[in-house]
């Protein structure tokens, strides 16, 4: 059974705030529903106005990307790929290692039929990542933008003055400034992993919310062992391209707010090697610091040479 | 053509490929969405800044170098061309923050810039750059007036004629790098087209600051030999980098440079401060080649913001520049 019900991290009580824990949430697209109850809980709860009503026409979606209003967004992504235990031609098949398909014929003890296409519908809420090196948080010039003790990164809307640099120094889109005529227009907003619901030792809305666990709140290294847990089950049960999409090996080093993913992580607009852009600060200072001297050198010689 | 004929095509292209694709009928390329990433939707965000950004990195780029050119000129006996360039810089020293608080999305909250100092970001080492220059320029311009003409009695005035120079000294420190940070502050972001070309963009905009204060003091009447030498230099400077980034593309990852409106405002920037500027002021139209030098210097800034924003909105130039 995936799930635990009231004994989920999700619906117990915590001191993690006090208690100063690192937390996370880790999202898995395989037991989403896309009903979108996190995309209406986080509004609510937090307040945050509608962005417009705008039918996309891309699946499902019409909520499109994150932006300074719209903290949770479900995913819904299309592709041409055999998924595992789900409706394919007109038989329901069994969760059954891909190896073991037959061509034709059988499957999963069932008749199915010979033209089966393959297809696969994935729902993935995303969320800020809440980075280990957060680019918002290095590039925030008014200090707006903190990191609070569960380790997640918080916008202090008082504080925004809304410059803007935050929103071109996340490597994820996340973060972005709100514009005109929404209430609290100008400043950048993002999400607060329900900060202030946390200091009361709630768990974060959308968290709350999820009917099927896909969404899951909790200690980070708790987490990162469920995660592990759940992509070995996976790949044992035939999603073969099944991974986890934590980018700790570059200078992001890691975020609090993990998936697992199915397939290639640019399918679902996450960027494959994500960077903090901080570490173009040293190249770039370099050769602005050698224009300074060498626009010295040249005024002077200007004046000394052709006086 | 023939309506059953059509009819009779639409089946067969249904048959053959499985899916129709025609107008109202193809909304993503579906049923099986082709197009990279995430039905083409915006992976990192384009910058938000809007007219006052691309103008003050060009009030910047011409007041910071000003200050270098006083400095310069007061050390070599050219008082008059000094204090123009350090009347120049003051100008710019009082618009740039007013540019730069125009953009802000909370105006009024604009001192909350100097709240903290963030070594590793060049918005707020630059915040504190413009600050510190505004506090070095206009005292620095009225100390030097106060001493040129010569208001109060000996000892003031040479303490007066000490206070300037520390505090012209101290313009043309933080005048280089107003004048350059702006390339830091674009190159250390998330958006491939501006990332990928981070050595250039100090350069560059130095370079454009350069050139555009010596026009400046060219057009305000200082037809003078080290300003000609300097206009040519940067005109010649301009033309490599323009010849640079022509060479050093990086396909999808930065083909907002090349392509389209920013491209076209990239190309000509460069042209007006680059080749034409050094012909116009081969043919002795110095007059001519310091307008064509201010010109392309703004239009280029105005490229390069415009070509953030269609970086930033790529998904695929995204991809490509982690490739």
């Amino acid at each position: 059974m995936i799930g635990e019900g009231t004994h989920s991290t999700n619906q117990r009580r915590h001191n993690y705030v006090q208690e100063n824990v690192e937390v996370g949430f880790f999202t898995d697209p395989t037991v989403c529903i896309g009903c979108k109850a996190c995309e209406v809980a986080c509004k609510e709860w937090n307040e945050v106005p509608d962005d417009g009503f705008v039918w996309s026409g891309n699946s499902y979606d019409n909520t499109g990307h994150l932006g300074a209003s719209t903290w949770r967004h479900v995913l819904f992504v299309e592709q041409d790929r055999q998924k595992g235990g789900q409706v394919v031609g007109s038989v329901t098949q069994s969760i059954l290692p891909a190896s073991l398909e037959p061509e034709t014929g059988l499957r999963g003890g069932q008749e199915c039929l010979p033209h089966d296409d393959p297809f696969r519908w994935i729902f993935l809420s995303d969320v800020c990542k809440h980075c280990e090196e957060a680019g918002c948080l290095e590039a925030c010039p008014t200090g707006s933008i903190v990191r609070n003790e569960t380790g997640t990164v918080f916008v202090q809307d008082d504080v925004c003055n809304g410059c803007g640099y935050c929103v071109v120094s996340c490597p994820f889109g996340v973060i972005d400034r709100r514009p005109e005529p929404l209430p609290n227009a100008g400043g950048a907003f993002k999400c607060t992993f329900c900060y202030d619901r946390q200091k009361s030792g709630l768990v974060p809305a959308c968290a709350k919310v999820c009917p099927t666990e896909s969404i899951v709140f909790g200690r980070l290294d708790d987490l990162r062992t469920r995660a592990t847990n759940r992509l070995q089950e996976l790949r044992q049960h035939g999603y073969q391209d099944a991974q986890l999409y934590d980018p700790q090996e570059t200078s992001v080093r890691g975020i609090h707010a993990f998936f697992l993913i199915l397939g290639e992580p640019e399918a679902y607009g996450l960027p494959p090697k994500p960077q903090v852009p901080t570490i173009y600060l040293k190249s770039a200072w370099t050769s602005a610091l050698v224009t300074s001297i060498a626009a010295l050198i040249a005024i002077f010689c200007a004046f000394l040479f052709f006086a | 053509m023939d309506t059953e004929q059509r009819l009779d095509e639409l089946r067969e292209q249904a048959l053959d490929k499985g899916v129709v694709a025609g107008r109202g009928a193809d909304v993503t390329g579906g049923p099986i969405p082709r197009r990279a990433g995430y039905y083409g939707e915006p992976v990192v965000r384009p910058p938000v800044w809007t007219w006052e950004i691309p103008v003050y990195f060009f009030v910047g780029g011409f007041s910071g170098m000003a200050a270098v050119i006083s400095l310069v000129a007061l050390t070599c006996d050219r008082g008059d061309v000094g204090m123009t360039a350090l009347l120049v810089a003051a100008i710019g020293a009082i618009l740039s923050p007013v540019l730069l608080t125009l953009d802000l999305g909370r105006p009024r909250l604009f001192l909350n810039m100097l709240r903290v100092f963030k070594y590793k970001s060049p918005m707020s080492l630059g915040a504190w750059i413009v600050f510190a220059f505004g506090t070095c320029v206009i005292p620095g311009l009225i100390a030097l007036e106060l001493h040129t003409q010569h208001m109060f009695g000996d000892g003031m005035d040479h303490f007066l004629k000490i206070l300037a120079g520390l505090l012209v000294g101290g313009s043309a420190c933080l005048g280089v790098l107003l004048a350059t940070y702006t390339g830091v502050l674009l190159g250390a972001t998330v958006i491939p087209a501006w990332f990928l070309h981070r050595i250039l963009l100090p350069i560059h905009f130095g370079t454009a600051g350069l050139g555009s204060a010596a026009a400046l003091l060219e057009l305000l009447g200082h037809r003078i030999a080290p300003l000609y030498v300097l206009g040519f230099l940067v005109a010649a400077i301009e033309t490599a980098l323009w010849i640079w980034l022509e060479i050093n593309k990086h396909g999808a990852a930065d083909r907002a440079l090349h392509e389209g409106n920013a491209g076209w405002l990239i190309r000509g920037g460069e042209f007006l401060s680059g080749p034409l500027a050094l012909i116009l002021r081969l043919t002795n139209l110095v007059p001519l080649a310091a307008i064509s030098f201010l010109f392309g210097a703004l239009i280029s800034r105005f490229g390069w913001i415009e070509a953030g924003r269609v970086s930033g909105r790529d998904p695929e130039a995204v991809f490509a520049s982690q490739r």
